[in-house]
């Protein structure tokens, strides 16, 4: 798939689709364009890179694509439905059932333990207590910390947290996992690890689309987007 | 599945609070001092107005007093039968108002004659109270020496009599007083026990008022039968009355004015004149209450106060836990928690806040009661229903004072709020 492919508006199978979405952010006097005109579509079981410097729409179109945030002006279609213009609740759902969240910051609840943390999509979509338990222990095996279900974040290391927040992300088998600069916090050695687990995820099937600003990182993608001042200056990748 | 949710709910709350077990104690505070302080209150209040309330049940405020009263619109009306006034209550109206009346416990009636009294070189004028045994049982009094009036003396017409202890000691001086015969008009009497003079308290009075000599009501009808003649100047005045009094009990105190009512009904059948006077001593009994009403407005005043104060430094420490917890909101938002579902878990973490301080003051405000009765000897009674007001009350504050910042936390923008440090 060729760029003008995928921005094209007959691409069948997108996932993810957006036409021409803009969002503009109202900053005192001053109107800033975040995203000013984007159009692509991304296919189902990709794992793509969103680079480019700091201000270039990369986290806004992340929030976008996340349903944390609506366009101003343009169509966002998921799955071929149309969320551009739908309520906090019924985002808040698609939320809930479609994507799983991986931050730079981990944002793990402090308060919670391990498996508390894992089971709090659960929670929302109404599993029972017992249901919630067994499948927080099963995800917290997958990321190899199935003996760390009892402690509190503060208590594992960087790499152990961001393996939290990767098996919370699966808790409820969405369809997209997006991922902000998972390693940003990480060493090196524990960001190679975390990127292995993403690309064995994607691997098994999973839409990936990340945020980053690291080459070697954006590499393990197995396409990249390129943004400049809220537009996509080039795509790259086989398919 | 709903109500296990709502279940697990408060397991989060309850658990977020134990975390921070001190703040939440000094935040919930006010209310443990609200509740406790308006538990303590009432219970003095309703303390001292269960004393005051005793008090008035020993004098009788669940007796209806009935008096024979000489009809005053009409004297002349009265005077008929050969020069003889007929009023008063009769014989006859005792056994209705005992067996028309459930509510009625038992009936007392007196017939009240003055006649002089003598023993030995002392007189005096006493009045002479016939009645049955049951009176003593009606009029708390105390006996200072012998017995008093029994159903055997009734059935027997004994001529025997229970003087009061301000008559005795004027009539009978320092001597024995027990055993000793006592002349009353023509009649000789064997005085068989002294009781206590009446303290009058209020403005309720029992017919014994100064010097009262107590007989069966069957002797009093044999010797001095119904018509009574007074010497006036220069006239008599001769009466017919069969009963002076009948005192009422009434089962219970809310039966008491009802019952009266009903036995003035029941008296207007068959008195064509209103030749007698109900008395409630049951008024003394409302002025108790309303008292107590314009002390519990105070006392719901000043606990509404203190639970105002309490519920705006909840609100404060709430409105500041969201502020620092605006990156959970965030997590939980991002996850996919509905708006809704922010606003119920804040809220039920205040909610189990202010309940768990509200059975803090429960405890407290049930101590204090206790504590006083125990070292200054004032009587307290916990009412019920201040436990239950002031749950309700926790309860309430809770959700007036937790709404807002649950609102807050849930109105957050969940971009910002992940941002948030």
């Amino acid at each position: 798939m060729t760029p003008d492919a995928a921005n094209s508006p007959v691409a069948t199978d997108a996932l993810v689709r957006l036409d021409s979405v803009h969002k503009i952010y109202q900053m005192g006097i001053t109107q800033v364009h975040a995203l000013a005109g984007v159009s692509l579509a991304l296919a189902r079981g990709s794992f793509w890179a969103i680079m480019g410097p700091s201000g270039s729409g990369k986290s806004t179109m992340l929030n976008l694509l996340g349903c944390l945030d609506r366009p101003t002006r343009g169509r966002y279609l998921l799955d071929g439905q149309d969320i551009s213009a739908l309520s906090d609740d019924d985002l808040s759902e698609i939320r809930l059932r479609r994507f799983g969240f991986i931050f730079q910051s981990f944002n793990l609840i402090p308060q919670l333990t391990v498996q508390e943390n894992i089971e709090l999509p659960l929670y929302y979509l109404g599993w029972d207590a017992a249901a919630g338990a067994a499948r927080a222990r099963e995800l917290a095996e997958m990321v190899a910390l199935g003996d760390r279900l009892h402690h509190r974040p503060t208590e594992l290391s960087g790499g152990e947290q961001q393996r939290v927040a990767i098996a919370r992300s699966l808790a409820n088998t969405p369809d997209i996992l997006l991922v902000d600069e998972p390693t940003g916090n990480l060493d090196t050695a524990t960001g190679e690890q975390i990127m292995e687990l993403l690309a064995q995820l994607n691997a098994e099937g999973r839409t990936i689309l990340m945020v980053t600003h690291e080459q070697n990182i954006a590499a393990y993608a197995t396409h990249r987007l390129h943004m400049i001042d809220g537009k996509i200056d080039r795509m790259e990748g086989d398919l | 599945m709903r109500h296990l949710r709502a279940i697990r709910n408060v397991q989060l709350g309850i658990k977020t609070l134990i975390l921070h077990k001190l703040r939440s104690l000094l935040t919930v505070l006010g209310v443990v001092f609200g509740v406790g302080s308006v538990i303590a209150m009432l219970s003095i209040g309703e303390g001292a107005s269960h004393e005051a309330m005793q008090q008035l049940e020993k004098l009788g405020n669940k007796n209806i007093l009935l008096m024979a009263a000489k009809p005053t619109e009409d004297e002349s009306a009265t005077v008929q039968e050969g020069f003889v006034s007929v009023y008063g209550l009769l014989y006859e109206d005792d056994v209705r108002i005992r067996q028309s009346i459930p509510s009625v416990v038992r009936t007392v009636p007196v017939k009240e004659i003055r006649k002089n009294g003598r023993l030995g070189e002392r007189s005096l004028e006493l009045r002479i109270v016939g009645t049955t045994p049951e009176w003593f049982g009606l009029v708390q009094r105390n006996v200072l020496a012998g017995r008093v009036l029994n159903q055997r003396d009734f059935d027997q017409h004994s001529a025997v009599c229970v003087l009061t202890e301000h008559g005795a000691r004027r009539l009978l001086a320092t001597g024995h007083t027990v055993g000793q015969a006592v002349r009353i008009g023509e009649h000789h009497y064997e005085v068989i026990g002294i009781v206590q003079s009446e303290q009058v308290v209020g403005s309720i009075r029992t017919p014994d008022l100064n010097v009262d000599a107590y007989i069966p009501i069957s002797v009093a009808r044999e010797r001095y039968g119904d018509i009574i003649i007074h010497s006036a100047v220069g006239s008599f005045l001769r009466e017919r009355v069969e009963l002076h009094q009948i005192l009422v009990q009434v089962d219970t105190v809310e039966n008491v004015e009802p019952t009266a009512q009903a036995i003035e009904a029941l008296l207007k059948r068959f008195h064509k004149r209103q030749d007698y006077r109900i008395n409630v001593p049951l008024a003394l009994l409302r002025q108790t209450e309303a008292t107590k009403r314009r002390f519990n407005i105070v006392l719901g005043s000043i606990a509404g106060i203190s639970l105002l104060v309490g519920g705006i430094g909840i609100m404060n420490i709430m409105l500041a836990s969201v502020t620092e917890r605006t990156r959970e909101i965030g997590i939980r938002r991002a996850i996919g928690a509905k708006r809704r579902q922010i606003v119920m878990q804040f809220l039920i973490e205040t909610v189990v806040l202010t309940t768990v301080g509200g059975l803090i003051g429960i405890g407290i405000g049930v101590m204090i009661p206790w504590a006083i009765t125990h070292f200054a000897g004032m009587p307290t009674v916990v009412p019920l229903y201040s436990i239950i007001l002031s749950m309700g009350i926790s309860v309430s504050v809770g959700i007036i004072f937790g709404l807002y910042p649950a609102i807050r936390a849930a109105r957050l923008d969940p971009i910002t709020a992940l941002r948030h440090e």
